[in-house]
């Protein structure tokens, strides 16, 4: 892939904290019924690699939700990019949500559209000339394996097909902040370790990942990333500090 | 990446299934420019007769010389024509000629001869400004003086029901006009809501992938504009071939009151322009309409 390293100090207001997410005593409730995520107090740094495990029913999607800002919380305070997205204007979200790649858990592919039109989905909404598309999005394209199904409808491709579109449309906007909902969920373990590269590659040229994941051999392959552990809409360690992998088992 | 309006460019046509948005729409506003082009070509044409009538018969007096003998009949019209034409706001005074009016009697009582058998009265057309129509009782005073056998008929007089009944009309087909506006706009306004509920889904995927409300909205604008220009040029056209029609058979009768109906250039003008309107104000209840249900949504 042609994409090159961000430039930190041309983009980023992170008001010097380095934490491009932070959470303060955040909770999220559905309704009137009970809380979802209580008491939410982490923060994620700059350039970090995160996965975020739990069992089924602990919160990771809604956690992701407020990450990609498809909800606002309850109470408690979230800053994004340095600033704080609870309070802000409606008419300012559009401009955050572009520096957030999302892959989403159910794929959420327009269905009308063919891969192409899917990937290139981010591009054209932040206004990118379709004669300049083609490239990066036949590039991304081939690079999870999927160049020769661009013009294929989303009904028409498997479900590790459409994973794997998700994703390519979730990266191809080089975002600041990519957020991931069992991306690997739907794909043999060596696409899972190729696309598992992709995020790590995107990572390194300045990218903050936070992947939510099952998969334990995922874990243990990007040894820089820390973990975040959910666990009934808290966080598990009792401490808040967020843990290191467990080691990268022997083959 | 700002979170500036930008357009999605010539791909945006994509981005919305193609087909028409909201099923029965074009159809509806078809029917709707149908029956205001008509309202309208009807006001238009009344606003041009009721005009037409006040300047060529509303103004006009006619002085009837009712006199037996037919040589004091010539002399006092003579006399009361003399009288008139220096009054002030007296533009026109015209003896209406003998066959003129055996032209206008032989429909009832045939033709030649009427002087030898029936007296008829002589006939003095007199046109007014309009600021003389105060004036009438100093001409009626005037043909007194010098002709006691003349009546002085002031034709705005009886012709005032007529003007009025015009004018009725005139703002019934107004006020169509606006119902049809009305009508068209909610129309507009419920296709939008059925578009919007239809695509909620792409339309959540584009707005986390940083799509603005006005990038949306313009989707939905372009898609009800073009069902809008389809449907308001059916409904002109149809229109259109009904007032030809229409205006064929009133030829036909040869009315001259009927004929006074008839559309001005700058009316026929104001009939063309009417699908360009349904479609600029279709754009606008679609963009208001969804713009104000995206800002309910994050």
């Amino acid at each position: 892939m042609a994409w090159r390293s961000r430039n930190p100090a041309g983009r980023r207001r992170l008001n010097g904290s380095g934490s491009i997410v932070q959470f303060e005593n955040v909770g999220l409730r559905y309704g009137t019924g009970a809380e979802t995520l209580s008491d939410l107090t982490f923060s994620l740094k700059e350039g970090g690699f995160y996965f975020l495990t739990g069992p089924s029913g602990a919160g990771k999607t809604s956690l992701l939700k407020l990450l990609y800002l498809a909800l606002r919380p309850s109470r408690g305070l979230i800053r994004l990019f340095g600033e704080d997205i609870v309070t802000m204007p409606r008419g300012r979200m559009p401009g955050f949500r572009r520096r957030i790649g999302v892959v989403f858990q159910e794929f959420r592919m327009v269905p009308h559209l063919s891969a192409f039109d899917n990937v290139a989905l981010p591009l054209r909404v932040a206004g990118v000339e379709d004669k300049d598309l083609e490239t990066p999005v036949r590039e991304m394209l081939s690079w999870v394996g999927l160049a020769d199904r661009a013009s294929a409808r989303p009904a028409t491709l498997s479900g590790g097909e459409q994973q794997r579109v998700a994703i390519a449309r979730a990266v191809i906007g080089r975002p600041e902040l990519l957020v991931a909902d069992e991306p690997t969920g739907n794909v043999d373990p060596e696409m899972a370790l190729r696309l598992l590269h992709l995020f790590d590659s995107l990572n390194k040229l300045g990218t903050t990942v936070i992947v939510a994941t099952h998969d334990l051999h995922l874990l243990a392959r990007i040894q820089r990333a820390e973990m975040l552990r959910l666990d009934r809409g808290q966080i598990a360690d009792p401490t808040g500090a967020l843990r290191h992998p467990p080691k990268r088992p022997e083959a | 990446m700002k979170g500036g309006v930008r357009r999605f460019g010539k791909a945006e046509r994509g981005l919305l299934p193609e087909g028409r948005l909201a099923g029965p729409m074009p159809w509806v506003i078809a029917i709707m420019m149908f029956l205001t082009v008509l309202a309208a070509a009807a006001g238009l044409g009344l606003a041009g007769a009721a005009a037409r009538l006040d300047d060529q018969i509303g103004r006009r007096v006619t002085i009837q010389v009712v006199e037996a003998n037919p040589r004091l009949r010539e002399q006092q019209a003579e006399a009361a024509a003399a009288a008139i034409r220096p009054l002030p706001g007296v533009l026109a005074v015209r003896p209406v000629p003998q066959a003129e009016i055996e032209a206008l009697l032989e429909p009832w009582i045939g033709a030649g001869g009427l002087e030898s058998d029936l007296p008829v009265p002589a006939l003095i057309d007199v046109d007014l400004a309009p600021e003389a129509r105060g004036s009438l009782p100093r001409l009626r005073a005037a043909v007194a003086a010098v002709a006691p056998a003349a009546r002085v008929d002031d034709n705005a007089q009886w012709l005032a029901p007529l003007a009025s009944l015009i004018g009725a009309l005139k703002w019934l087909a107004a006020g169509l006009v606006l119902l049809m506006v009305a009508a068209t706009a909610a129309t507009v306004v419920l296709a939008a809501r059925a578009a919007l509920d239809t695509h909620r889904a792409t339309i959540e995927i584009l707005h986390l992938m940083g799509a603005t409300d006005v990038q949306v909205a313009r989707l939905f604008q372009r898609r009800i504009a073009l069902d809008a220009l389809f449907g308001g040029l059916v409904g002109f056209i149809i229109a259109g071939a009904v007032l030809i029609a229409l205006a064929d058979r009133v030829s036909a009768l040869g009315s001259e009151l009927l004929g006074s109906a008839a559309i001005p250039p700058l009316g026929w003008a104001v009939l063309v322009g009417l699908p360009a309107f349904g479609v600029f104000l279709a754009m606008l209840v679609a963009r208001l309409t969804i713009l104000r249900a995206l800002g309910r949504m994050l």
